[in-house]
């Protein structure tokens, strides 16, 4: 069977469940493309997620709900022990799946195997969390650049994104 | 996730996404993708399959090293081990997508979001 359409499936069940203004997906004609500059064994890597990862009994990843609406990226320290970590996302196919193995949509493990083995050079000190923000501009204009600059201060090379 | 793949890009990092949702990151446009055909919420692989989980990760850093060009598209070779028939039924009428406590959520958000937009906030 072939994949999803996700955009005509939501478009269809929004406009029955009474929404009249179907949502408008980002849609853009040029694709920017950074080439890798050295191999990924010198690369230090870090992990993006719209996940809504989290760190149990740590409320530094502040007020939940008023961050989801402004944006405002956040970070996870990448040595925080995997059982701390969870996801806070309730827009996943719930009826099909769970998020209860972390590595399922943040590979942090993962990682972590490819540093050790050498496959990767190093992972920075900090992965980062994006909220899906209401608004395209604002993750654009706020969460773009907070994210670019978190990975420069700490040197990283590669970016690894897992939407959810 | 797709907008901040392309931010990165556009100032000179790398990036490779894994994901469920191919239609919608490709009608944004991104530079590498591993699509995996799996419920949304597991575009790593399946929960616990850690030998499946290493070979998609693994087609990650392969699609880093290989890609040339933007709208770099692979497919992960798996198949979701319950079938199907999750296809048919995400957002189906006999399967809403959010449960009642999570739509609540989502209209609360909505609320708060055009209240923090009316006071200057956002």
């Amino acid at each position: 069977m072939s994949y999803v359409r996700y955009i005509d499936k939501t478009r269809d069940y929004y406009l029955k469940e009474g929404y009249d203004k179907p949502y408008g997906w980002a849609h853009f004609d040029d694709v920017p493309f950074a080439p890798l500059k050295k191999p990924l064994a010198e690369c230090r890597f870090t992990i993006a997620s719209t996940s809504d990862i989290a760190i149990r009994e740590d409320d530094s990843t502040g007020d939940h709900t008023e961050e989801m609406l402004v944006g405002n990226a956040y970070v996870i320290p990448s040595d925080t022990p995997l059982e701390r970590l969870y996801s806070r996302q309730e827009h996943f196919d719930r009826n099909a799946t769970h998020l209860d193995d972390v590595d399922s949509y943040f590979p942090i493990s993962r990682l972590r195997e490819a540093e050790a083995s050498g496959r990767i050079g190093s992972i920075a000190k900090r992965l980062h969390g994006v909220h899906t923000s209401y608004s395209q501009r604002r993750t654009l204009e706020v969460d773009g650049p907070l994210v670019l600059e978190r990975c420069r201060e700490d040197g990283a090379d590669v970016a690894i994104l897992t939407p959810i | 996730m797709s907008l901040i793949a392309r931010y990165l890009e556009a100032n000179g990092i790398p990036t490779v996404m894994i994901a469920n949702g191919r239609d919608i990151v490709e009608h944004c446009g991104v530079a590498r993708l591993v699509f995996v055909d799996y419920p949304l919420g597991n575009p790593c692989g399946e929960p616990y399959e850690v030998a499946q989980q290493r070979q998609i990760f693994e087609m990650a850093l392969g699609l880093l090293e290989t890609a040339t060009e933007p709208r770099t598209t692979i497919e992960a070779p798996f198949k979701w081990s319950k079938g199907d028939d999750w296809k048919q039924l995400i957002f189906s009428d006999e399967q809403p997508f959010l449960d009642g406590e999570a739509e609540q959520h989502w209209l609360d958000a909505k609320t708060r979001y055009k209240e923090l937009k009316s006071e200057g906030k956002l």
